[in-house]
């Protein structure tokens, strides 16, 4: 039976992480590089790095990044933000991602996910939904829509409905941002995680409002999450991945044991 | 030198840093010479099976590694490299290698757990393996191991004989399997953390012998 997945995002901005863990050891909270190792040996399942990064001269740097992380960690990573084209999707792989995910790329051109998987199989195509709860309406019969620009410009896009045609274009799993709940730490968005998750074949990965433990129980049992992407509550120290798990153990979710090997 | 077989099948980094890591040398190359002269191959894959056999038998690597493997030398399969060692594939209903008599079978769908949860598919992430078998290059294998997996395919042997070890997601399928001086796994033991590093050191210390 497979685990569920605890996957901590980091942001990356011009080659340094935006948000540094407040906490413990002599490691530079700065490095991207650093930070994933930290996380990869206290048990994280996945790696998510977010490229940040304003101006493309400096998309190199997170090549750079990429290359320094895929030579150290050992699980898998996927890399989002600023991937428009095939060839950027090319760059990041060989640079040794697992994965790459889309999102308004996507959402400009959904032939992106069709092509990508294409070249490269659907196991390295992730999409990156964003999504605001709307009332419901003909065009947003779910009651959520797709947004973009961190939330500022909606789409007219249907939540459930791009994830269905996300899946069947070849897209291998999906990561679900609230934009509504993320940055909250009031918990997941549980009704859209559940919907999403229970109307599409392939992984959901639930984001946006971790807290506490609690929370990443709901999103991985009740709202059906196969992963939780968490963010604030690793990098400033709240719990450490072990202890997250070993919370969720305890409830009956399982779990991979890194700290046992 | 280990050759890290590249038949253009995605992302070899991963495999190649791992043995650096491990303090081995090896070689990502397609190279003929390169290949004979190696001590030991490894032969990754992500993708479709059609493609990967394609891209195979373009580059002449499929009668290349069944003579490798023929005189011996200690070959591992990872991933799409576990299921195009078998003699066929549902997968773009193509013929492998047939290096292990078998074939590669899709999940079936829909797909049910234990408590009639819908799974899905493809199989994506960490689950553990129920050994059959001891085998040197699953030496030190502990009951917390867990592995890195992405398929939506299996393999299925024709023999027990070749089954070391299964993974449960949704059914039981032999997520490890062996002939001789091969070894083969579904998942990814260059994603897999220190258990996966572990599985990787036996190889590149393993002399090819197996006796059950």
């Amino acid at each position: 039976m497979l685990s569920k997945r605890i996957i901590p995002c980091l942001d990356v901005r011009d080659g340094k992480t935006t948000k540094g863990i407040k906490f413990k050891q002599n490691i530079d909270i700065g490095d991207p590089v650093e930070m994933a190792r930290f996380y990869y040996e206290e048990g994280a399942d996945e790696l998510v790095f977010y490229d940040i990064t304003a101006s493309s001269e400096h998309r190199d740097i997170m090549i750079d990044v990429v290359r320094r992380v895929a030579e150290e960690i050992f699980i898998p990573f996927s890399v989002g933000g600023g991937i428009r084209t095939i060839d950027d999707m090319r760059r990041v792989l060989l640079a040794g991602a697992e994965k790459i995910s889309v999102n308004s790329a996507a959402v400009k051109d959904p032939s992106i996910i069709s092509k990508g998987a294409r070249a490269f199989g659907s196991q390295c195509i992730v999409l990156g939904m964003d999504v605001k709860q709307v009332p419901i309406s003909n065009n947003i019969p779910s009651g959520y829509e797709i947004v973009i620009h961190g939330g500022r410009k909606y789409t007219g896009i249907d939540a459930l409905a791009w994830a269905k045609r996300a899946e069947k274009s070849g897209a291998g799993e999906i990561c679900l941002n609230s934009i509504d709940a993320d940055g909250t730490q009031e918990g997941y968005e549980i009704v859209l995680t559940r919907l999403i998750s229970e109307n599409v074949n392939i992984p959901v990965i639930a984001s946006g409002g971790a807290g506490n433990i609690d929370h990443l129980y709901d999103a991985l049992t009740q709202a059906r999450a196969d992963a939780a992407l968490i963010a604030s509550i690793v990098h400033y120290g709240t719990y450490t991945i072990k202890e997250i798990k070993q919370a969720l153990i305890a409830k009956g979710v399982k779990m991979r044991k890194a700290w046992l090997l | 030198m280990i050759a890290i077989i590249d038949y253009r099948a995605g992302n070899l980094k991963s495999v190649e840093s791992a043995l650096i890591k491990l303090g081995f040398s090896c070689r990502v190359t397609h190279n003929r010479e390169e290949i004979l002269r190696s001590e030991r191959i490894i032969f990754p894959g992500v993708g479709a099976a059609g493609k990967a056999i394609d891209d195979l038998r373009s580059l002449g690597l499929d009668k290349l590694l069944k003579e490798s493997f023929d005189a011996g030398k200690p070959v591992l399969g990872i991933c799409l490299g576990a299921q195009i060692i078998l003699d066929k594939s549902e997968e773009n209903n193509v013929q492998c290698l047939g290096l292990i008599k078998g074939e590669v079978k899709m999940f079936p769908s829909p797909l049910f757990s234990g408590n009639n949860e819908r799974l899905k598919i493809p199989h994506m992430g960490w689950n553990g393996v129920r050994l059959i078998k001891n085998h040197p290059v699953l030496e030190g294998l502990m009951p917390a191991d867990e592995f890195y997996f992405v398929h939506s395919y299996y393999t299925l042997p024709a023999s027990n004989q070749y089954v070391i070890a299964m993974t449960e997601h949704g059914i039981e399928f032999p997520s490890i399997i062996g002939n001789n001086n091969l070894i083969a796994m579904q998942f990814h033991p260059e994603k897999s953390g220190n258990s996966g590093l572990r599985i990787l050191k036996n190889f590149c210390t393993w002399d090819g012998h197996y006796a059950e």
